[in-house]
């Protein structure tokens, strides 16, 4: 396929269900569900370290209107993991539906369902559990070879090559290098050896977790929920319930957002066992204190990293490890920590010598999961950091140290799975960002009134597009009446809006009117396979679906012409409207009418179906530049201006990959300056609220802009690579950059909060 | 106890409890656009018209609402549509689930001060929360509705 004009593809098309949603109509899981369906509540350890001694729940059973209470003497006894991944999943299974160990406070100790939520939070206070209190693993240094086990369970499972060790508390560990890292540092003129530390920040996707259960006519499990990983909750609520696959259907409506909250089943199987224990049908919504203190934020990641260059500033080698902190379980644990030295090590070329590794810890924290950026979040704010450290050390201007290093289009990866980058605009994203804060003549800092500093800083990113030889999109595409289609997905749209540009991508391919397409996402009974949306991989992987599906369609439409007109289908060509013959345009079939033929018996119903796996994930890259304003009085740092190029191969749709855009980078501002996880001393989270974890408003972000420097991936459909991940990854490290440009203070652990600039300042 | 309220235009009588929030009393009046956020009047999903002013309805109880006005996007949807077009345009619908409060509130702005200055139209929708969107596509929407010309 070649670069070229097309009449979809690149454009701002409307997301197709704009209009629905824009006028508020009832298409989310709580919108649907229906009268007289059970509440279901979840009553929550206080403890971050506990096993029940005792647990009774007569008297709460005996509350009006409550159906059941559940505790873990009710539930199957076989672990299984929530996270989304394709099976065998590399997360350890690790948990029970209820357990009777409680793993950090806000861990389930009973399913209360009833008939509304005011008798279930009377009957959650007469559950009477006694707990034999433990001493709980809080901080992530603390917890490899403590005394103290987190998963003393026998029946723990750990999944091979992952490097698990249970009785270590360690859920995956890993160790990679290659050349002599410690003789290559040791001649190195310049070193930064520090330790960077991302927080385990919150998705808060507006929409909280929720899920509806019911039997359905055939006595099967129907699961309603806001989920991107449709297939992957199907199997999961079958580990859980120990029932066979067969009899789970999940139904995912639009959803609320998700950013990688909802790429774990967080809460399906709660209402799932009521329904199943009960036959009734049931409904959980978290409120958001539950999203907060039960989710499945980012991983909390300490990053080592020594890097060392040579006189001229031409990196030598780097030594990066990473301690991850999976929290009370292990879902996304051994996959996420990758991404921190991958998704890093990778956007500079040419080391002499380099190693990873890394621990990934249980601690009596809320499991961590995956988040927009999944690792590689961590590691590039860690690996940015150093970069700009290093500069400094230099004297150099740290966007021409990168400038020096970074990887170009040709080169192989330093630690990519052996991968080349096929399509880089790397180089170009770095100018055109430095053109568009007008970086030569701001760089470092310019004071704005006697107190007031303003600073430049810069970050580069980037991601990949699916996991190589391991998601699989599927795509069935039917031909129906007038010649319309029907687009079947089985990836989530979750307001990223892949289900218009893939309907996009079919238009262009079949050669009709966008109106034409019909799309239609996802039901496990009815939609093909689909891993689901996460890792970047729905434009990539089932966008390629999409164009192979489409080619077939071509072919089928072709061939059933061919013997209608009896013409050689060689001697045929099809517009899109109508197929005709190459030497006779006015012989020919239009292809309603060649479906009409077709749907009265004259040869068959025409559908296409095509999978998609890729043996490489071709990276996106952008660079960001950071304009803040510094009050020296207060420490309030100020965003006034946000800078972004990215290079996402060929962009599909230019309003959704700008918004994309836009959106990843305020959440990266949120990290960076506002976002913040504190902890009681007996591990209870503060910040559990809107009130307390002030995600960005829109008076907080300043001014974001955007641009495109388009590369073309040859293995991606229409030379599209992926945009939703790569693009959160810039600020926190280009905004620690800037502050330390304005004010001279490093910070190496997010968030920058006014409080801390101003001690810093303070003690300076 | 029984509340009478004229929601989007039509009378209904309903006997509910006394600690019931008109958040969940128009959702069980089937006015599902109205959408629960938080639990603390921090996030402006919930955002409904008290007598045409703007309120949050996860903090306010149906009571309140009693012989008074409730309305929700159900009720204003032509007036909603003149600038839904533009969030379309520029694909700031994303997930969705924000839209509906937050369009309550452009739309009592447009009410209250027809043309507000760029810092007057942030500050007023400020609590109206977004996660999607970086909220910078919805500036642009907003620019072109309001027909504001000043630079940010």
């Amino acid at each position: 396929m070649d670069k070229m004009k097309h009449r979809y593809v690149g454009q701002p098309i409307i997301k197709k269900d704009a209009k629905a949603l824009l006028s508020g109509k009832p298409v989310y899981t709580d919108d649907l569900v229906p009268e007289n369906t059970l509440t279901v509540k979840l009553k929550r350890s206080p403890h971050a370290f506990a096993k029940i001694k005792s647990i009774d729940v007569s008297k709460a059973m005996l509350v009006p209107g409550i159906e059941t209470v559940l505790t873990y003497k009710d539930v199957p006894q076989n672990r299984f993991t929530l996270a989304g991944q394709t099976f065998p999943e590399p997360s350890p299974y690790d948990r029970l539906i209820l357990d009777e160990y409680v793993r950090f406070v806000g861990d389930p100790v009973a399913i209360i369902a009833g008939k509304d939520e005011d008798c279930c939070l009377k009957a959650m206070k007469l559950v009477k559990v006694e707990y034999e209190v433990l001493e709980p693993i809080l901080d992530l240094k603390q917890s490899l070879d403590n005394p103290i086990l987190i998963h003393p369970e026998e029946n723990y499972v750990a999944h091979d090559g992952q490097g698990t060790d249970q009785k270590r508390n360690l859920c995956a560990s890993h160790d990679e290098s290659e050349g002599d890292v410690e003789s290559v540092l040791a001649s190195c003129e310049y070193i930064v050896d520090e330790h960077y530390r991302i927080k385990a920040v919150n998705q808060a996707m507006m929409e909280p977790f929720t899920a509806y259960t019911s039997m359905d006519l055939y006595g099967r499990l129907l699961v309603q929920s806001a989920t991107q990983i449709p297939f992957h909750v199907r199997r999961i609520v079958s580990h859980a319930l120990n029932i066979s696959k067969s009899q789970v259907r999940v139904v995912k409506p639009r959803i609320g957002g998700g950013f990688g909250a909802k790429q774990t089943a967080v809460c399906e199987v709660y209402p799932a066992i009521v329904t199943y224990l009960t036959g009734k049908p049931a409904h959980l919504t978290y409120t958001r204190e539950e999203c907060f203190i039960s989710g499945s934020p980012r991983h909390e990641m300490e990053v080592h990293i020594r890097i060392g260059a040579d006189k001229t500033g031409k990196f030598k080698a780097v030594d990066l490890y990473t301690l991850s902190n999976t929290g009370a379980y292990g879902e996304h644990g051994p996959t996420t920590v990758a991404l921190s030295g991958t998704k890093s090590l990778s956007m500079y070329y040419g080391f002499e010598a380099h190693r990873f590794a890394y621990d990934v810890v249980y601690t009596n924290r809320l499991s961590a999961g995956a988040y927009r950026g999944y690792g590689a979040t961590q590691g590039i704010f860690a690996l940015e950091s150093a970069v700009n450290e290093l500069a400094h050390k230099m004297h150099m201007d740290p966007s021409v140290l990168r400038e020096m290093n970074m990887v170009h289009e040709g080169n192989k990866f330093t630690h990519y799975y052996g991968e080349t980058a096929t399509s880089c605009a790397l180089d170009r994203c770095v100018a055109k960002v430095k053109e568009m804060i007008d970086w030569d003549k701001k760089y470092p800092c310019y004071e704005v009134a006697p107190n007031k500093v303003r600073a430049v800083g810069m970050a580069m990113s980037m991601q990949g597009s699916g996991i190589s030889n391991c998601d699989v999109g599927t795509v069935q595409l039917r031909l129906n009446d007038d010649g319309f289609y029907t687009l079947m997905l089985g990836c989530s749209d979750m307001g990223t809006g892949c289900d218009t540009i893939l309907s996009q991508m079919a238009a262009d391919c079949m050669g009709c009117d966008l109106d034409k397409i019909v799309v239609y996402g996802v039901d496990t009974d009815q939609s093909p396979y689909d891993s689901g949306s996460y890792a970047s991989s729905t434009t990539y992987i089932t966008g390629m679906a999409v164009v192979k599906t489409c080619e077939i369609m071509t072919k089928k439409i072709m061939k059933a012409a061919s013997e209608i007109l009896d013409i050689p289908k060689d001697n045929l060509t099809f517009d899109g409207e109508r197929v005709f013959s190459i030497e006779d345009e006015t012989i020919g079939i239009t292809l309603a009418d060649l479906v009409t033929k077709l749907q009265a018996g004259t040869g068959e119903i025409l559908y296409a179906q095509a999978s998609h796996t890729s043996p490489v994930s071709p990276p996106p890259f952008m660079a960001g530049a950071a304009e803040v304003e510094i009050d020296l009085e207060t420490g309030k740092v100020t965003p006034i201006d946000y800078v972004a190029c990215v290079d996402c191969g060929t962009v599909v749709n230019s309003n959704l990959a700008r918004v994309q855009t836009e959106g990843g980078l305020v959440q990266g501002i949120g990290m960076a300056l506002y976002e913040d996880v504190r902890y009681t001393e007996k591990g209870n989270m503060i910040n559990r609220n809107f009130m307390q974890y002030k995600i960005p408003t829109r008076i907080d972000m300043g001014q974001v802009r955007v641009e495109f420097e388009e590369s073309f991936e040859p293995s991606g459909p229409f030379g599209a690579k992926s945009i939703g991940e790569v693009v959160i990854n810039t600020p926190a490290p280009a905004i620690a950059d800037a502050v330390y440009n304005g004010t001279g203070l490093r910070f190496r652990t997010m968030p920058i909060t006014a409080e801390k600039v101003f001690m810093g300042l303070k003690n300076k | 106890m029984k509340i009478q309220v004229l929601l989007n235009g039509k009378k209904v009588e309903a006997d509910i409890n006394p600690n019931m929030m008109l958040l969940d009393f128009v959702r069980t009046q089937g006015m599902k656009s109205v959408k629960r956020g938080c639990d603390t009047g921090n996030c402006g999903l919930c955002t409904v018209w008290l007598d045409d002013k703007p309120v949050l309805s996860c903090s306010t109880l149906a009571a309140r609402a009693n012989g008074r006005r409730v309305t929700t996007l159900e009720g204003v949807q032509k007036e909603a549509e003149e600038f839904s077009v533009f969030l379309a345009k520029e694909g700031a619908d994303q997930c969705g689930f924000c839209s509906p409060g937050f369009i309550m509130a452009v739309l009592a702005l447009k009410r209250e001060n027809p043309n507000p200055t760029a810092q007057e139209m942030k500050e007023y929708l400020a609590g109206n929360l977004c996660r999607c969107t970086g909220y910078q596509s919805q500036y642009r929407a907003l620019v072109k509705y309001f027909g504001i010309e000043e630079e940010i």
